[in-house]
């Protein structure tokens, strides 16, 4: 193969019969070690453009937060006519359906939440549609709800399990949408081709699964084509240039959003891929500096619009209506040279050209070998906008080498290499009170009964009026996790067949390699609630407080306790083994399609949600009050100072949260130090 | 032996060269009308550590005080609890960390002026709070005179021992530029002085005050505009 548009590329592997973007940017890239001082600001078409979004989203928000819903077109890649913001301005094209700001029609995940989030918002779901997804297609919702088991229900219903992807699109998948420009569509068809040939022998369940979704890749991907031969491109045959290769990049990516209605459609690692053509083109004399922005800024403005139908409820779990657009930036390679470009910068820039903003979820792969340069940038854009995460690279990179990607805010995964089954989380917290009182909800009564709901099996419960002795309450408690570890386990198993099955992601998986790995995303939340608890059992006197029907529902403290935050070992011990224990408890268990099962410590927002569902906890919270962001102690009980707060997070073990460990943290200038 | 503790700061910045580790001792004879820590001013408060206890608390932060940093022990009054903190320091020193000790200077007396020797031998720089240079109305900010304090600065300038001058700026108190170039002319005959830093008040301790029933004496009063800080670094700063 030796394309036109691969003139000027050191040739490699890559080029040699392969799909291999790694190869491509090792032997491509220009690592860059100097300031900012080449950046260019935006330009007046730049400008025009995101003034007119401005003015969309001003309109967006006094219509309550929809501007416009397609009620009536099922989206899918080729299911919409070209839609421009301003076609003369514009140097990257392409919106989820034809007209910026109109929310697409997605009902592949769940046809009542589709039109739930449209009535919601004053639209009528075409009848036709509703009851074609009614009687004749069935929806990922549907399968899941065929299957469930009562006691998944039951969990489901008492939120000791929460958020599980089971009436929306899992999201968290990130396709390798720089094959789209490096390879155009055409060799990737003709690779997939290839590996379904080889995909042959004893047609077992699993084979027979594998061969139909490597034909949906392949329909996908010519999809793909039909849409980007919409807006006047073809892109069968790969990038020639800059402008080419960033358009052919976000027409995969917008390929996969048309598709999917994910809780997270992050887009990789692309903005070192992208330098090497804007490079080239540099070299060339066909682009300058402030073109080579421009790009970028214009790439990135689409990525800000990025917009999904979706219930109130959802967003009020989100505190917003995050589409978690998440690009990773910069990092360290494996031969020890930095992958920070130009395009690092540049990328990061447009912060400053169209304004702060949280989408896309620019995303900084520390390292403490990066350059000096880029790391002034980086916190000079940050105190300005507030607007970077940041994420251990040397942690990471040993791990999942030097072309991964975060997914959503902590999820890394090598791009187009690895998938994950997107498991949201198990209370723990919730999960100690159901030690306590033997599987009964402390919240959810039982509609028939009227009493308690038992949710698990009946365990039985720690008697006595207390205090609670500390060694009874571990028995429980881990003969608790035992049970909820598997329901956990099981419900995701059962999920993740469902969403393959009924909406399964075509498109970003034909950007993936075909051998791909799974990961089994588990997570947990109230870890610091349900330390800070056992804490509080073993160090000070936990008295029991039971209501009519026996059950604890509060609890009378005497004395004090060490707290999780503070990096007093004797807490932070409690939740480095609540973590060990519950992910061990994990992996002992079958997960679907051979997936490596992950766990990871990260409600950002949500645990606001989660603890208004669970009730008075040992620790002295108070029912309803939200539990701790990710891994961050309890509101206020972390009073040693900020090093003794992240200290205390540290210690939490990584090989055993590999999906990753998220902690909230916010410093007032003033606390960094003085200005002179 | 013990020392009587208020509470840990891990993530110090502003009390002392780099990242520092924190030790508020509990008790303190002044009352200044602006302290922003009223719930450091009774010896009967707090709770008990030894040396080596709060030796190793600090020692987990090693690795943060690369840039310079190290231990703080501030207060309260420290020098209240000086056997103590010489202890802690000792330990300190041993293990190469860099102290600093963050004082009003009233514990000092000219008479017994080498009472403090032995501590000032493992303390690597002195953040010397100079609440007010004119004696009198030291004492009405203060409650106590400003003599020790400023014979504590001529001796630490005499045994040539590294010193920050600090200074609350209060308006309406301590802000008066006769009075600021009557502080520099102190400072200008001391030998020993590295930096010069200007405090500007803040309300942020009025809370403390309700938490203890306790009146809050500077009611009103506001922060100072920032051109009155910049005036005041602009007087009080060292001559090159």
């Amino acid at each position: 193969m030796n394309y036109k548009a691969w003139e000027g590329f050191v040739p490699g592997k890559w080029s040699d019969d392969e799909v291999n973007v790694r190869d491509f940017i090792q032997r491509n890239y220009t690592p860059y070690e100097g300031d900012d001082s080449f950046l260019e600001g935006p330009t007046e078409d730049t400008k025009k453009l995101w003034e007119e979004i401005m003015e969309l989203s001003a309109q967006e928000r006094a219509a309550g937060g929809v501007l416009k819903a397609d009620t009536k077109i099922v989206s899918t890649l080729t299911s919409h006519k070209a839609g421009y913001i301003d076609k003369s301005r514009e140097k990257i094209v392409g919106l989820q359906t034809d007209e910026p700001f109109k929310r697409a029609l997605q009902p592949f995940g769940g046809i009542k939440m589709a039109e739930q989030a449209l009535n919601m918002y004053g639209y009528e779901i075409d009848p036709q549609v509703k009851e074609i997804f009614t009687k004749y297609r069935k929806t990922h919702n549907d399968g899941v709800y065929d299957a469930y088991t009562p006691e998944m229900r039951r969990a489901r219903t008492a939120h000791i399990l929460t958020g599980l992807p089971d009436t929306y699109g899992r999201g968290r998948i990130v396709g390798d949408y720089r094959r789209v420009a490096l390879y155009g569509i055409d060799y990737l068809i003709e690779h997939k081709q290839r590996d379904k040939l080889n995909m042959d022998g004893d047609m077992t369940p699993d084979k027979i699964r594998d061969r139909e979704e490597l034909s949906e890749q392949i329909k996908a991907l010519n999809a793909l084509k039909v849409m980007a031969a919409e807006y006047g491109m073809d892109i069968s045959r790969p990038a020639e240039n800059a402008r080419e290769a960033i358009q052919w990049l976000y027409f995969g990516y917008l390929g996969a959003i048309k598709d999917q209605n994910g809780a997270a459609m992050s887009i990789g690692r692309n903005s070192t891929f992208l330098d090497i053509y804007i490079e080239r083109d540099l070299k060339r004399g066909v682009l300058t500096e402030k073109e080579a922005q421009e790009l970028i800024d214009q790439f990135v403005m689409k990525l800000r619009i990025v917009k999904f139908m979706r219930i109130k409820e959802y967003n009020e779990l989100f505190s917003g209506d995050p589409t978690w657009v998440t690009e990773s930036i910069g990092g360290m390679g494996v031969d020890g040279r930095t992958l920070v470009t130009k395009n690092s910068f540049r990328i990061l820039h447009t912060l400053s050209n169209l304004g702060p903003a949280p989408e896309p979820n620019l995303t900084v792969l520390w390292s403490k070998r990066l350059p000096a340069g880029f790391k002034k940038f980086c916190a000079k854009t940050s105190i300005a906008t507030s607007a970077i995460q940041y994420e251990s690279d040397d942690l990471m990179r040993p791990e999942m080498g030097d072309d991964y990607c975060i997914a959503c805010c902590v999820s890394c995964m090598r791009v187009g290499k690895d998938m994950q089954f997107f498991g949201a989380r198990a209370n723990l917290a919730k999960c100690l009170l159901y030690a306590i009182n033997g599987g009964k909800d402390e919240l959810t009564k039982d509609k028939k009964t009227g009493k308690a709901l038992q949710v698990s099996p009946m365990f039985a419960p720690v008697s006595g009026d207390g205090p609670l002795d500390y060694n009874e309450v571990m028995v429980k408690y881990e003969q608790m996790m035992d049970w909820l570890a598997g329901l956990y386990v099981n419900t995701l198993n059962l999920i993740h067949y469902m969403h393959d099955k009924y909406s399964y992601e075509a498109l970003e998986m034909a950007l993936h390699d075909t051998e791909v790995r799974r990961f089994f995303a588990t997570g947990i939340a109230g870890l610091s609630c349900a330390a800070d608890s056992l804490s509080a059992i073993k160090y000070a006197k936990v008295y029991p407080i039971r209501n009519e029907e026996g059950l604890a529902t509060d609890f009378k403290i005497e004395g004090d306790y060490p707290k999780y935050g503070n990096n007093d070992d004797r807490a932070d011990e409690i939740a480095v083994w609540l973590v060990k224990t519950f992910m061990n408890k994990i992996k002992s268990h079958y997960t679907y399609r051979g997936s490596v099962p992950t766990m990871s410590i990260l409600t950002i927002t949500s645990n606001v949600v989660y603890g208004k569902k669970t009730g008075n906890t040992p620790d002295g919270r108070r029912a309803g009050q939200p539990l701790a962001p990710g891994a961050n102690p309890m509101h206020g009980r972390d009073s040693s100072g900020a090093l003794a707060s992240l200290e205390s997070v540290a210690k939490l073990p990584y090989e055993y949260s590999r999906d990753g460990i998220s902690n909230t943290f916010s410093v007032t200038p003033a606390s960094l130090g003085k200005d002179d | 032996m013990t020392g009587r503790i208020h509470s840990f700061e891990s993530f110090g910045t502003v009390d002392g060269p780099g990242i520092r580790f924190v030790v508020f001792m509990q008790g303190c004879p002044m009352r200044c009308l602006y302290c922003h820590n009223p719930d450091t001013w009774f010896p009967s408060a707090g709770t008990d550590y030894t040396a080596a206890e709060v030796a190793s608390r600090a020692l987990k932060y090693k690795s943060y005080f690369t840039g310079g940093g190290g231990v703080t022990v501030s207060g309260g009054e420290p020098m209240l609890q000086a056997e103590f903190v010489k202890e802690l320091f000792t330990i300190l020193k041993s293990e190469g960390i860099n102290t600093a000790l963050d004082t009003s200077g009233v514990m000092f007396n000219a008479d017994n002026p080498r009472a403090f020797d032995d501590l000032l031998a493992v303390t690597d720089l002195v953040l010397l709070d100079i609440k007010h240079i004119n004696p009198s109305e030291h004492k009405r900010l203060t409650s106590h005179g400003n003599e020790n304090i400023l014979a504590f600065a001529r001796y630490l300038s005499d045994i040539k021992k590294p010193v920050w001058i600090r200074h609350v700026l209060v308006p309406g108190i301590t802000d008066d530029d006769n009075y600021l170039r009557e502080l520099k002319t102190f400072i200008s005959t001391l030998k020993n002085v590295e930096k010069v830093e200007v405090l500007p008040y803040h309300t942020m301790g009025e809370v403390k005050y309700q938490k203890l029933g306790i009146p809050y004496p500077l009611k009103g009063v506001e922060p100072p505009e920032p051109e009155r800080v910049k005036n005041a670094k602009e007087i009080l700063k060292l001559n090159d």
